[in-house]
Parts: C-alpha cells; sequence; structure tokens
C-alpha cells in the first residue's frame, strides 16, 4: 500500500526534466511530490484511525490523491502539455460543468428539505440518519453557497482575470490542483455532512481536516489569481478583478480564524472550537455575515461588472462610483456581522455597532446596484430581445432589494420581530436565488457559447421559460417566507393582558403549513428551472441550434423574440 | 494615461482605459447616493452618541439616554409580576375549585394563566386543543385514566405517570404475547373479544374462548366487565374511546408488546400557582368532574 501511495505521485516528480514553460517549470514536479506526501499522510490516518467515518474520509483523500497523481503522469507522459501561448480556458471548462451540477445537486436537495419541512413524513425513514433534515440542511447551503457559488466564482474568475489581464492563468497546473482540490473539499463536506461529522458552525460546518484541506487550496488559488495580475499585460486592473482578490483575500481570513479549532486527535474527525461562549458567537456571526459579504456579495459584483457591459456591449456607468462603493464596501462590511446576534448575550455596545454599520452598509451596496443598471442606459432595448441579458439585470434588481431589505432588518426594532423567523430564510433566499443565482446563471449562459466557440445558444426560448418559471418561483418563494415570517413573529410576541404567551409554539408551527407548501412550489420551479437551463447549455456544448430558432439567412445573433 | 474618448450615448467621456472591450464612463458620484449615504452615517453617529456603543477596559459608554436592554427587560416582567402577583396570591388561597368559578376576574385569569402554560408545556403531546394524539389522551372527553376531578388532575400534573417521582402513577400493560404469558393463538381470541367489548362485530367463537382468560387476568385491572379502573389507571374497555387505537392491529400490538407511556412530574418544573392554573384550565376543557 505504501508503494503505492509514492508510485501515485512519483510519475509528477520525475517530470522535473526539460521545463516548457516559463514561469511554471516547475509546477509538475512540486505537485507531484505534494500529492505523494499527501496519499502517504492519508494512508496512515486511514490505518491508524479508530473512528469509521475519519476512515473514510482517508480513503476519499487517498483515492483523489492517487487520481490525481495519475493525472499529473498521464498529462507528462501523453504530452498533454497545452499552448503557452493561449489563454487556459479548460479549467473554466470544467468550473462550468461542475457549476451547473452542483447547483442541480444544491436545488434539489434545497427542494427535498422544503418539503420535509412541509409534510414531515415525507424522506422521514426512522432508520436512515443521513436523510434526517439537520443533515440535509448543511448539506442544501453547502452545496448552494460553497459548490455552486464557488464553482461559478472559481470559473469565471480564472475566466475574467485572463480576459482583462490578457495574460493566462499563473501557476502550470496550479489551477486544476484548486479546481479539483476545491472540488475534493466540496465531497468531503457532503459525506460528512450525511454520516453526521459536523462542527455545528453554520455554513462551517465541516471538520477541522476539511477546513486544512481547504486553506491549502485557498492559498493555491490566491496565488494562481495574484501571480496572473502581476504578470498582465494591461497597465490598470479592472474593477471586476478587485473584487475577486478582496473575496479570495478576505475568505481566506474568515475561514482561518472561524474554524480555529483543536482535534481531538490527529486520527479522528471531531474537533473543539477555540472559542467559547459569546466569543464563539460573535467569531461565528463575523465569519458568517462576511460570508454572504465577501463570497455571496464581493464575489458576485465580480461577475456582475465583467458580463453586464461585456453582454449589453456598453461601459461600466461610473468609474468614480465603483472605487468609492468598493472600499466604502469592504470596510463597512466587515462590522456588520453583530447585527446576527441581536436581544442574546452579546455586550449592547457591540450590537449596536453591528446595527449602526449595517445602516452605513445600504449605500455602499447599492453602488453596485446603480452601476449595473445605470450601464444598461444606451443598451435597454436588449432586455426585450435577449434573455440573458434580461436575467442578469434582474438579478441587480433582486440585489438592490436584499440589501435594502438587510439594513431594515438590522435595526434592532425591527429584528425583534424578524429574528428567529421565517423572514430570514425570505431574504436570504432573495439575495440567494434573485442575486447570486440569476448573475450566475447569466454568467454561465453567456459562456458556454464563447468557452466551447458556437456561435449562440441552443435556444433562447428555452431561456425565456427558464426566466419565468424561475422567476414565479423566487416570487413564490420570497412573498411566502415574508408572509410566514411576520405572521410567526406577530404570534410569537403576542400576549394577552395579563402578560400571558397568547400562542403556543405549535399552533405557530400549524399556522406556517400552508406558506411552506407554496414555498416549496417556489423552490420546485426554481429546480425547473435550473434543469432547462442544464439541458439548453448541454445542447450550446454539443452545437446544435434549436431548429425553430435557426435563422434561414445570415444566421444573426439574436434572433428577435416571436 | 490612456486616450480619452467621448461616449457617443451619453456624450460623457470614458476613462481611457479599456478591457477585453469593457470601457468605464467618467460619470460623477450620483447625488442622492452620496447624500443618503452621509445620512446613513450621521445617523448613526447620533445613534451611537444617544446609545450602548463604544467599549471601554472596564465596561462600555451606556450613551446619553442611559438605556439598557437588559434593564427594560426587567422592568416589564417586575411590572407584570406586580400586577399578578395580587391575583395569583388569591388563587393560593382559594380552597377549591367552585370558588374560583364563583370569582369571575379571578376564573378569567386563572383561564388565561393556565391556557398559556398549556400551550407552552402540554400542546407539544396533548395537542395545542387538548384533542390529544394516538399515545397521548384527548382532554377535552369525559374520558378520564386517573381521575378527572379537579385533585385528581392536580396530582397527574405535578406528579405525572412513570415519571420517576417517587409519587408518580405507574400501571402495568405487560407484553403478554412477547412474554409469552399468552400464546398467539390466545392473542387473536383476545383481540377479539376486546373488540367485542364495546358492542362490536367480532368472532364468538374467539369471543368465547377468550372469556376465561380476560376473567383470570386481564380483569384484575381492567374489571369483569372491563369497565376499568381509575384508581388503577386502567382503561375502561367498553367505551370505544382509545388511547392508542381500536382497531384489531393496534389491539393486537398493544396485547403482544404491552405499553407505557410517559407524563413529566411538572412540580420539578412549574411553580405551585402554575400548576393550580393549569388545573383549573385542564379540568374547564370539557371532561372535568
Amino acid at each position: 500500500m505504501l508503494e503505492k501511495g509514492t508510485a501515485g505521485g512519483a510519475p509528477g516528480g520525475k517530470a522535473s526534466g526539460p521545463a516548457p514553460g516559463a514561469d511554471d517549470g516547475y509546477d509538475g514536479p512540486i505537485l507531484g511530490v505534494f500529492l505523494a506526501i499527501a496519499s502517504l499522510l492519508a494512508l496512515i490516518v486511514a490505518a491508524r484511525t479508530s473512528d469509521p467515518k475519519m476512515q473514510v474520509h482517508a480513503f476519499v483523500f487517498l483515492a483523489a490523491f492517487l487520481i490525481g497523481g495519475f493525472a499529473l503522469g498521464v498529462r507528462h507522459y501523453g504530452g498533454l502539455v497545452s499552448d503557452k501561448s493561449s489563454y487556459m480556458f479548460g479549467v473554466v471548462k470544467a468550473g462550468v460543468i461542475a457549476s451547473m451540477f452542483w447547483g442541480l445537486a444544491g436545488f434539489l436537495v434545497g427542494l427535498v428539505i422544503a418539503l420535509q419541512l412541509a409534510f414531515p413524513h415525507f424522506m422521514y425513514l426512522p432508520d436512515a440518519l443521513w436523510e434526517n433534515f439537520g443533515r440535509l440542511r448543511p448539506l442544501h447551503t453547502s452545496a448552494v453557497i460553497f459548490a455552486f457559488g464557488g464553482n461559478v466564482l472559481i470559473a469565471t474568475s480564472f475566466y475574467v482575470v485572463q480576459r482583462t489581464t490578457r495574460a493566462r492563468l499563473w501557476g502550470g497546473v496550479a489551477p486544476w490542483f484548486v479546481f479539483w482540490g476545491y472540488n475534493l473539499f466540496i465531497v468531503i463536506a457532503a459525506t460528512g455532512y450525511l454520516m453526521g461529522i459536523t462542527e455545528s458552525r453554520e455554513y462551517a460546518e465541516p471538520e477541522w481536516y476539511a477546513d486544512l484541506w481547504l486553506t491549502i487550496v485557498w492559498v493555491v488559488y490566491l496565488a494562481v489569481f495574484l501571480g496572473t495580475l502581476l504578470k498582465r499585460k494591461e497597465p490598470h486592473i479592472y474593477v471586476a478583478n478587485w473584487f475577486y482578490l478582496a473575496f479570495i483575500v478576505t475568505i481566506a481570513m474568515l475561514h482561518i480564524v472561524n474554524n480555529l479549532s483543536m482535534p481531538v486527535s490527529l486520527t479522528e474527525s471531531k474537533s473543539y472550537s477555540l472559542f467559547s461562549g459569546v466569543q464563539d458567537a460573535l467569531v461565528q456571526w463575523w465569519y458568517g455575515h462576511n460570508a454572504v459579504g465577501f463570497f455571496l456579495t464581493a464575489g458576485f459584483l465580480a461577475i456582475m461588472y465583467y458580463f453586464i457591459p461585456k453582454r449589453a456591449e456598453r461601459p461600466v456607468y461610473s468609474y468614480r462610483l465603483s472605487i468609492v462603493h468598493f472600499w466604502s464596501l469592504i470596510f463597512i462590511y466587515i462590522w456588520a456581522g453583530p447585527h446576527h446576534l441581536h436581544y442574546t448575550a452579546l455586550p449592547e455596545w457591540a450590537q449596536t455597532l453591528g446595527m449602526t454599520f449595517s445602516i452605513m452598509l445600504w449605500m455602499p451596496s447599492w453602488g453596485g446596484m446603480i452601476n449595473g443598471l445605470m450601464t444598461l442606459s444606451g443598451a435597454w432595448d436588449k432586455l426585450r430581445t435577449d434573455p440573458v441579458l434580461r436575467m442578469m439585470v434582474v438579478s441587480v434588481a433582486f440585489y438592490g432589494m436584499s440589501t435594502f431589505e438587510g439594513p431594515v432588518m438590522s435595526v434592532r426594532a425591527v429584528n425583534a420581530l424578524s429574528h428567529y423567523t421565517d423572514w430570514t430564510i425570505g431574504h436570504v433566499h432573495s439575495g440567494a436565488l434573485g442575486w447570486v443565482g440569476y448573475i450566475s446563471f447569466g454568467a454561465l449562459y453567456c459562456l458556454v457559447p464563447w468557452l466551447w466557440k458556437k456561435k449562440r445558444l441552443y435556444s433562447n426560448a428555452l431561456v425565456e421559460w427558464h426566466f419565468w418559471i424561475s422567476t414565479i418561483g423566487i416570487v413564490l418563494y420570497i412573498t411566502s417566507m415574508w408572509v410566514s415570517g411576520i405572521m410567526q413573529g406577530l404570534m410569537w410576541r403576542a400576549y394577552d393582558q395579563f402578560g400571558f404567551l397568547q400562542y403556543s409554539f405549535v399552533e405557530t408551527v400549524a399556522a406556517m403549513h400552508p406558506y411552506y407548501i407554496i414555498r416549496a412550489l417556489g423552490g420546485g420551479l426554481f429546480f425547473i428551472g435550473a434543469t432547462i437551463m442544464a439541458y439548453n447549455l448541454w445542447r450550446t456544448a454539443r452545437g446544435d441550434v434549436s431548429a425553430r430558432e435557426q435563422a434561414p439567412a445570415g444566421g444573426l445573433a439574436a434572433a428577435p423574440a416571436e | 494615461m490612456a486616450e480619452q474618448e467621448i461616449d457617443e450615448h451619453s456624450g460623457v467621456e470614458t476613462t481611457g482605459h479599456e478591457w477585453d472591450g469593457i470601457k468605464e464612463l467618467n460619470n460623477p458620484l450620483p447625488r442622492w447616493w452620496l447624500l443618503v449615504f452621509y445620512g446613513t452615517i450621521a445617523v448613526s453617529i447620533v445613534y451611537w452618541i444617544l446609545m450602548p456603543s463604544w467599549p471601554g477596559i472596564t465596561g462600555y459608554a451606556k450613551g446619553l439616554r442611559n438605556y439598557s436592554e437588559r434593564d427594560r427587560v426587567e422592568n416589564e416582567v417586575a411590572e407584570f409580576n406586580a400586577k399578578r402577583a395580587q391575583t395569583m396570591n388569591r388563587l393560593l388561597a382559594a380552597p377549591s375549585i367552585a370558588d374560583i368559578e364563583k370569582d369571575p376576574d379571578l376564573l378569567q385569569y386563572t383561564l388565561a394563566a393556565g391556557g398559556s402554560i398549556f400551550g407552552d408545556n402540554c400542546a407539544t403531546c396533548h395537542g395545542a386543543g387538548g384533542q390529544g394524539a394516538p399515545g397521548f389522551p384527548n382532554l377535552n372527553d369525559d374520558d378520564w385514566l386517573w381521575g378527572g376531578s379537579f385533585s385528581e388532575i392536580e396530582q397527574t400534573i405535578r406528579y405525572g405517570v412513570r415519571s420517576g417521582n417517587p409519587k408518580a402513577h405507574v400501571n402495568v400493560m405487560q407484553a403478554y404475547g412477547k412474554d409469552g404469558v399468552f400464546k398467539p393463538d390466545q392473542i387473536s381470541d383476545l383481540v377479539e373479544y376486546v373488540v367485542s367489548l364495546s358492542g362490536r362485530e367480532a368472532d364468538p367463537a374467539a369471543v368465547a374462548r377468550a372469556a376465561p382468560l380476560f376473567a383470570g387476568t386481564c380483569a384484575a385491572c381492567h374489571g369483569p366487565d372491563g369497565k376499568g379502573n381509575q384508581s388503577l389507571g386502567a382503561p375502561n374497555l367498553t367505551d370505544d374511546i382509545w388511547l392508542y387505537g381500536g382497531d384489531r392491529k393496534t389491539i393486537r400490538q398493544t396485547l403482544m408488546y404491552g405499553r407505557g407511556g410517559v407524563m413529566p412530574a411538572w412540580a420539578d418544573r412549574l411553580s405551585e400557582e402554575q400548576i393550580t392554573a393549569l388545573a383549573v384550565y385542564v379540568h374547564s376543557l370539557g371532561g372535568g368532574q
């Protein structure tokens, strides 16, 4: 077994002969040695652990490292080393495929847990723990945020940074390591949740060894991104790249600090947080809120800043606004986390801080919306004919709505009603489905024809179907959660003339039932929309054009809608 | 510096930069945007002056309003407690349920208190309206396992059923099939017998075969006529009201594996006046005797 571990990495290790490229001659050998050492570590853990779940994960790591070493060998000896003079788009294609796959998986799990909430006996198998709501819920959140969103961010950042610097990605095979390493993290996290491995920190559930692995991957990601920026052929750095860089740097910091913990043993999955009590809660929500701020906002604003002007073929509205809103956004966002802990043991001054910084965050957030929408000036007519552009513009509108709702909900008096209710779930989903989902869909609809070198999408009509079905889904989702959440909050706080509570908890649960059904319906529509998109993208990549939309003469890209 | 040009559509000049075909206009910050941004900063500064905001070494600045959420809650709770104290004392001093029922103000207060306590603690099993669920008795009907008088209800609430409290109600419905007391065909006969007790159609031969078994074993608790015994917590089998279900399959399961539901001893968790109010509330639900 030991020989196998080293053999897996060895071919890469021998690749140190003639360096084919200028800046990446040592990438193969370094990765080969790294994979060999990592395989050995995984093997040792697999052999020594008394924790069967840890053993499963050690073998998953081992298998991934061995396959990685094998692929590295094939790449070297099979002469698959690509042309260094062109852009590196293979890894972007892989990212697009992974995004679509994880997106469908994450939306489907979301639909399952929405049905479990509406119908508690749906998929309830008393003896199977993996399909328990408590395990599927983090599976859903991590799948949509980190697996879908993360792959979209990695793929688009690798694409955008190359196009806007006119430089090939730095680091030779390093971008591939980032892609596969990140997806290995996703597999470890997801299988861990299903087996019951969790740190119980919302959006940071994976245990210490998965966190360490992600740290390695993320540092390489940062190096690839910075390396590419450094060798750019453009004098200035485009605004999208500022946002990508802020996202990568800040997520590294948040991830490391929030996951500081002590493992029970190096061969066991369980660990304990460095922090305790209210400090632990504050660190967690400093992380949790900035995961929204720097992963789901800054990262996706970067996508917006490239794909909207590109698709609309119009200049960005205001360079000055982009500078001011960028710096004000990243400076203010980082302080807003305590608003998740209103009316808790967190000292009142810290709650005030979180609330006021959230209020000040309103305009910096809206700066991105203004720049996105105003870029359309001179191209508004395209919204009629181009459903992809329309999707991205609606995305920015949802962004504006949820970044206004957020500061409102952070006000203590409002939070007294909204906290712990479904209103929060509705708020999150107007951002997640509307903003993050639609801007990602827009980017994917743009990228597939560009990357696979096709003139156009398979079918614009299918994009229309996707747009309308999903939009109805989102509206059903967020309106049902508003009604349900506000009703829930009002029922919880209702008391009579003597000061006794008027409703029992189960009465509030019963009252929410119809809204949970509407929510599941909304989620179902959103999922159907995404399957239409996957089909459309697949046919596009194959080079098909829908029979109805084939233009007999000329083959215009934007056929008028019928 | 790159060459600047004027955008044809808007008439605004660009910054002269270009990336992959993307240019930027040199528009100023929207005035309303800037004003609202300054406005939110001003609101925040005012809030910091008025409200607790700045940390120090040993504490934090309380702000001009010297406001504290904790104090506010404590004051509100104290205010309500003071309002309630008088009525609570009258409740505790009331010698019997009849005295409470005669005093409309006291009764209204007690039912409100009891209903709220019921919702927080009892509704999870017994349902928000006390309608019960399989295994959890309906509290709205006249059928009582351990007695429906005020004092009996109070005692059940206080000490529970199989709660671990030494004064808890304990009864035994053994696993007659699993423990081998009855053979499978005897269980089948007894199922028919129990079905027949509530006046439903049953196999007469099986009923005849089961009669001596019932008289010899079951009657000890459920009585020779199956009408039950509240002092033992033995349910009445003739009224067609079922805790776990009266269909043949469920009766068979009860006989095979026995039953042993649990109700917590609320004396460990609720105060005297809360228990009294709760007992009044449950007594009022419909079946109080």
